[in-house]
C-alpha cells in the first residue's frame, strides 16, 4: 500500500518540534507498523538525513517501552494495542499517518518519539513495592489465598508501564497506572500490611510528578495494552480515602 | 579451568561454601562499590539483595527504565521442586532432569544448587506479592513443562516472567528511593577497565545525551543477558546484545561454549524479509497442544480440512514417552526434519501446526483461554488468525544462549573482580536448557548466589580503597571508546547496519544453526570474515554522537561478527552432538544427536587472542550420575 507520514521531529527536549512528512510505497500489510518505521528510516539514511529516533524493545507487546500517538490515539486504532503489536493490515492504500510522541507534563520529549516516562519509577519507588528484602520470606504456601483473589491481582499486577493511560488522558493522570499497582498490592495478604502508607506514598509522588486528576473519563481503559480495569481507580481512592480517615 | 567447586559430597556443596564464605562488616559495606549493568531478573534481583545488605549499588540499563529489561518476556513459568504435586519430585530429580535436559554437558554442582535453590526462589517471590496461580483451595498451581515428568512449573498465566521481573524492579526501586542505589538508565556498557588484572569499573555511554563517562567500583557484576539476537531473527528484543560480555572477553574474560544455543520450538514462523523478530509462543502451550504435520508433502489443504488420518503426529510418533513435551531441542530439530523433508505448512512452507481442538473439545474453550488466553490474542493480532478455530503456525527460532561468559563456582569470570549472573554466563544448563529453568537460573543467581559469593571476594578488597577514575587505565578504555565511536561516524557507507545484521543472521541460521557440519561452518566463518571487512568499508550512519540509535546498532553489530566468529569456531571444534549443538557428522542411523563423552566431557573456554581464539578445557566430572544415551523415546 501507499502512505503518507506525517511525523513528529524534534532534535531533543529543549528544541522546538514540527510534524514532517514522508511517502511511504509498497508496504506489505502483513508488516508490523515499527518495520514500516524501520524501512522509513532506511530510506532516510539513504538521503543522508537523520533517522526518526521512537523507542520499542521486545516488539511482543510485553516490555512497554514503545508507544507513540498514531491518528490521535495512544498506540494507534486498535483497542488494547501496543504500538509494536499494531499491524499494516489496519491501514489501507492511499492513508494518511499522523504519528507523535505520547503527550504529558510528566513524560518530556527526549528525541522525536522518545519520550522520559521515569516519573512512573518514581510512583514506584515511592510505595509500589511489599517491604520484604532478600531472605526474609517464609514457605510460599504458608500463606494461603483463593484462586480469584490471584486472578485478581494478576488483572491488576499485569501492567507493562507504557503510559498510553496518561497518554490518552485529557488530564494527563497516571491514575490507572498508580490505582493498578495499589490494587495489586492490596489484594494480597503479603502486601496488605502497608496498604495505608503506600497509597498515600504513591498519590502523593504522583501529584508531584504534575500528572492531572482522574475526572472518571474511562479512555484509559480503553486503550490500555494489557485492559487493566478503571475499578483500580476507585479502588486507589477507596483505600485513598480510608488511609486519610484512619491513619493520619 | 579450575572452577573452584567446593570438596564433599553433592548435597552438602553449597551449604558447606556458605558456611565458610568470608563475610564483609556491616560499617564497610557501604564503603564498598559494586556495579551492575543489567536489570532483568538476575541485574535486578544482585542489585537489590546487595544494597539491601548496605552496598552501594551502581545499576545500568540500555532501555528507559529497568522494568523493560527482556526476562519480562518469558511466558510459561518457574521451575522449582516444592513437590507441591506430591508427584515424587525432589532437589536430586530436578538436579537429574536438568544435567540429562542439558545432555550432560553442565557442571554438577552448579546444577545442584540451582535446584535446591529454587524451593527458596518461590517464597520470595510470593512474599514480594507475585500473584503465581493458584488452586481454590488457596494453595499454589504447578503446571508440567517439557523435559520432565513431574509437574514443577510455577505460572503467573503467561506473563510469569513479567511478574517475577517486576517483583525485582519493585525491590530495586524501592532500593533506589532510599538512596542505597544509583540508577542509569539509557545508559550502554561499552568497556570493561581493568587495574593491576582486577575488574574496576565500565565505560559508558549515555544514549540520551552522547556523553561517555567513567564509573569506577570495587566489582563489576555483568547481568546482560544472552546473545541470541546475533540471528537477527529471534525471540529476542530489539536491543538484546553481546557487547557487554564481548568487550569483557576481549579484556580477559574466557568464552564458554558459546555455540550452545537454543532454538525455540515454538516461536511464529517467518513471513517475509521485512520482518525485525520472531514472536515466541510459550512453550507451556504444548502442555494441551498437539504438533503435526500433513502427512503427504506440499499439501495444500486447509489444516481443518485434512483429515486425522492424514496428520503426522511427529513428536508422538518419534517420541511416545515425552510426545509433545520433548525437550527444545529435540522438538527444533524433528520440526525442522519435516519442514527440511517437504512437510512444512503455511504459505512459505516453513512452519508446523500446533492444534488445540483436542484440549479444546476436552476441557472447554474458556478453561484454555484462562491458561492461554494471551497468547490466543497476540497470535491474533499478528497473523489475523482464531487459533480457537485452527491450528497455530509455528516454527523454531533462535531463543537462549546456553553459552556465555565462563564462570567458576562463585559466579566469577577469569577476571578477578568481574562476575557474570544469568544468561550471560554459561554455567547451569549444559548444551541444552530446560524450559522453565531460565527465570529460575537468572533469579537464583542474584538473589541466592551473588549476595554470598560477592561479598567472598570483596573481604579480600577491603584495603583499596575508592577505585581512581582517573587512573590511565580508565583514561586509556575510554580513548578506544570515542576512537571507535568516531569511526562509526565517519562511516560514509551506503548500507544500514542492520543489513550486515540480517545477512550475518542469516548465514548463521544455515550454518550454524538448528543443524551444522564441517564445511557449512568453514564457510560461514570465511562469509563473516568477508562481512565485517565489507562493513568497515560500507557501513552508513546518519546523525551525530549524540542520541541515534543507528550508532548503538553499528557497536553491536561490529561486535557480532567477533562473536559470530567465535560461535562457528566452537562448533567446528566440537566433533559430537550435543543438546542444541547438533553436528551432521555425528548421528545415529534414526538421526538422533550421537555424544562422544570419551573426547568431548569438556566445556570449551575460549580466551581471546586477537580473532585467534586459545582453547581452554574444563573437564567435566560426573561423580553423582552416570552418563547415558539421552533418551526421549
Amino acid at each position: 500500500m501507499k502512505l503518507t507520514l506525517h511525523i513528529w521531529r524534534q532534535e531533543q527536549g529543549a528544541s522546538t518540534g514540527a510534524m514532517h512528512t514522508y511517502a511511504l510505497t509498497d508496504i506489505p500489510e502483513d508488516m508490523s507498523f515499527l518495520e514500516m518505521l524501520d524501512l522509513l528510516n532506511e530510506q532516510l539514511m539513504k538521503q543522508g538525513e537523520r533517522v526518526i529516533e521512537f523507542d520499542s524493545d521486545c516488539r511482543e507487546g510485553i516490555c512497554g517501552q514503545c508507544g507513540m500517538m498514531i491518528n490521535g490515539r495512544a498506540h494507534g486504532p486498535l483497542k488494547h494495542t501496543t504500538t509494536c503489536q499494531l499491524y499494516m493490515r489496519s491501514f489501507k492504500d492511499g492513508d494518511t499517518i499522523y504519528a507523535e510522541p505520547f503527550r504529558a507534563a510528566a513524560f518530556p520529549v527526549v528525541c522525536d518519539l522518545k519520550i522520559d516516562r521515569s516519573a512512573f519509577d518514581r510512583i514506584i519507588g515511592a510505595g509500589g513495592y511489599v517491604s520484604v528484602s532478600t531472605g526474609q520470606a517464609p514457605e510460599a504456601n504458608s500463606i494461603p489465598y483463593a484462586h480469584e483473589t490471584a486472578e485478581a491481582a494478576f488483572d491488576a499486577a499485569a501492567c507493562i508501564g507504557c503510559g498510553a493511560c496518561v497518554a490518552t488522558c485529557k488530564n494527563s493522570s497516571a491514575a490507572l497506572f498508580t490505582g493498578a499497582k495499589i490494587t495489586h498490592m492490596a489484594l494480597l495478604p503479603q502486601g496488605q500490611t502497608e496498604t495505608a502508607a503506600r497509597t498515600q506514598k504513591m498519590v502523593a509522588q504522583m501529584h508531584k510528578e504534575h500528572f492531572g486528576h482522574c475526572t472518571n473519563t474511562e479512555a484509559c481503559e480503553v486503550e490500555c495494552p494489557q485492559q487493566i480495569s478503571v475499578l483500580h481507580i476507585a479502588r486507589m481512592n477507596y483505600e485513598y480515602n480510608k488511609a486519610s480517615l484512619l491513619h493520619k | 579451568m579450575d572452577a573452584k567447586i567446593p570438596a564433599g559430597p553433592l548435597a552438602e556443596k553449597w551449604a558447606s561454601y556458605k558456611a565458610h564464605a568470608k563475610l564483609v562488616n556491616p560499617a564497610n559495606r557501604k564503603k564498598m562499590d559494586i556495579i551492575v549493568v543489567g536489570t532483568g531478573l538476575a541485574g535486578a534481583s544482585c542489585a537489590a539483595s546487595l544494597a539491601e545488605m548496605g552496598y552501594q549499588v551502581k545499576s545500568f540499563c540500555f532501555q528507559d527504565t529497568p522494568r523493560r529489561a527482556h526476562s519480562v518476556a518469558a511466558q510459561g513459568g518457574v521451575n522449582a521442586c516444592k513437590n507441591y504435586r506430591n508427584d515424587g519430585d525432589s532437589i536430586y530429580r530436578m538436579f537429574y532432569d536438568t544435567i540429562k535436559g542439558g545432555d550432560f554437558r553442565a557442571r554438577e554442582a552448579n546444577v545442584y544448587r540451582l535446584a535446591e535453590c529454587s524451593q527458596q526462589l518461590i517464597d520470595q517471590a510470593v512474599a514480594q506479592g507475585v500473584p503465581f496461580a493458584r488452586e481454590y483451595g488457596g494453595y499454589l498451581n504447578n503446571r508440567s513443562f517439557g523435559g520432565v515428568q513431574v509437574s514443577r512449573t510455577f505460572y503467573a498465566r503467561g506473563q510469569t516472567g513479567q511478574q517475577l521481573l517486576l517483583g525485582a524492579y519493585q525491590a530495586l526501586m524501592r532500593q533506589e528511593a532510599a538512596g542505597k542505589v544509583q540508577l542509569f538508565t539509557r545508559h550502554e556498557m561499552l568497556d570493561l577497565v581493568l587495574i593491576d588484572g582486577k575488574a574496576k569499573g565500565i565505560i559508558t555511554r549515555d544514549l540520551q545525551t552522547g556523553a561517555i563517562e567513567r564509573h569506577g567500583a570495587h566489582v563489576v557484576v555483568l547481568a546482560t543477558g544472552g546473545y541470541g539476537k546475533m540471528y537477527y531473527l529471534s525471540t529476542l528484543a530489539m536491543g538484546c546484545n553481546a557487547s557487554a560480555i564481548w568487550r569483557a572477553h576481549k579484556k580477559g574474560a574466557c568464552m564458554a561454549s558459546p555455540s550452545w544455543v537454543q532454538f525455540h520450538p515454538t516461536s511464529l514462523p517467518q513471513s517475509g524479509e521485512h520482518q525485525s523478530k520472531l514472536t515466541l509462543m510459550s512453550e507451556s502451550l504444548r502442555n494441551d497442544g498437539r504438533i503435526w504435520v500433513p502427512a503427504k508433502q506440499a499439501d495444500e489443504r486447509a489444516p481443518n480440512d485434512i483429515p486425522e488420518a492424514e496428520r503426522d503426529y511427529y513428536l508422538e510418533r518419534r517420541y511416545p514417552s515425552f510426545g509433545n513435551l520433548a525437550p527444545r531441542d529435540i522438538a527444533s530439530r524433528a520440526a525442522k526434519e519435516r519442514i527440511d523433508a517437504g512437510f512444512g505448512a503455511g504459505v512459505m512452507k516453513n512452519a508446523v501446526y500446533l492444534d488445540f481442538s483436542k484440549a479444546i473439545s476436552e476441557q472447554g474453550q474458556n478453561k484454555i483461554a484462562e491458561k492461554y488466553g494471551n497468547l490466543f490474542t497476540m497470535y491474533q493480532r499478528i497473523t489475523g488468525i482464531n487459533a480457537y478455530r485452527q491450528p497455530m503456525l509455528i516454527s523454531p527460532s533462535a531463543h537462549f544462549s546456553m553459552g556465555g561468559l565462563w564462570v567458576d563456582y562463585e559466579l566469577m569470570t577469569t577476571i578477578p573482580g568481574l562476575f557474570a549472573l544469568g544468561e550471560a554466563n554459561f554455567a547451569d544448563h549444559g548444551a541444552n536448557r530446560l524450559g522453565a529453568n531460565s527465570l529460575l537460573q537468572a533469579s537464583v543467581d542474584g538473589y541466592f548466589i551473588a549476595p554470598y559469593t560477592i561479598p567472598n571476594y570483596l573481604a579480600g578488597e577491603l584495603q583499596g580503597g575508592k577505585t581512581d577514575t582517573d587512573h590511565p587505565a580508565f583514561e586509556a578504555a575510554e580513548k578506544a571508546v570515542r576512537q571507535q565511536l568516531q569511526q562509526f561516524l565517519q562511516s560514509k557507507g551506503q548500507l544500514p547496519a542492520d543489513h550486515f545484521h540480517k545477512t550475518l543472521g542469516k548465514i548463521l541460521y544455515d550454518y550454524c544453526g538448528l543443524s551444522r557440519n564441517r564445511a557449512g561452518l568453514e564457510k560461514a566463518i570465511r562469509e563473516i570474515k568477508a562481512l565485517k571487512e565489507q562493513f568497515y568499508h560500507e557501513l552508513c550512519i546518519t546523525g551525530n554522537e549524540r542520541i541515534n540509535t543507528e550508532l548503538e546498532k553499528a557497536g553491536r553489530v561490529a561486535d557480532y561478527f567477533e562473536m559470530g566468529e567465535l560461535l562457528c569456531h566452537d562448533a567446528l571444534t566440537r566433533e559430537e552432538s550435543c543438546g542444541a549443538h547438533f553436528r551432521e557428522e555425528h548421528q545415529t542411523p534414526e538421526g538422533e544427536a550421537l555424544r562422544d563423552d570419551e573426547n568431548f566431557c569438556f566445556v570449551s573456554v575460549w580466551e581471546w587472542n586477537k580473532g585467534e581464539p586459545v582453547l581452554h578445557k574444563e573437564e567435566l566430572v560426573f561423580e553423582n550420575v552416570k552418563l547415558s544415551v539421552r533418551s526421549y523415546k
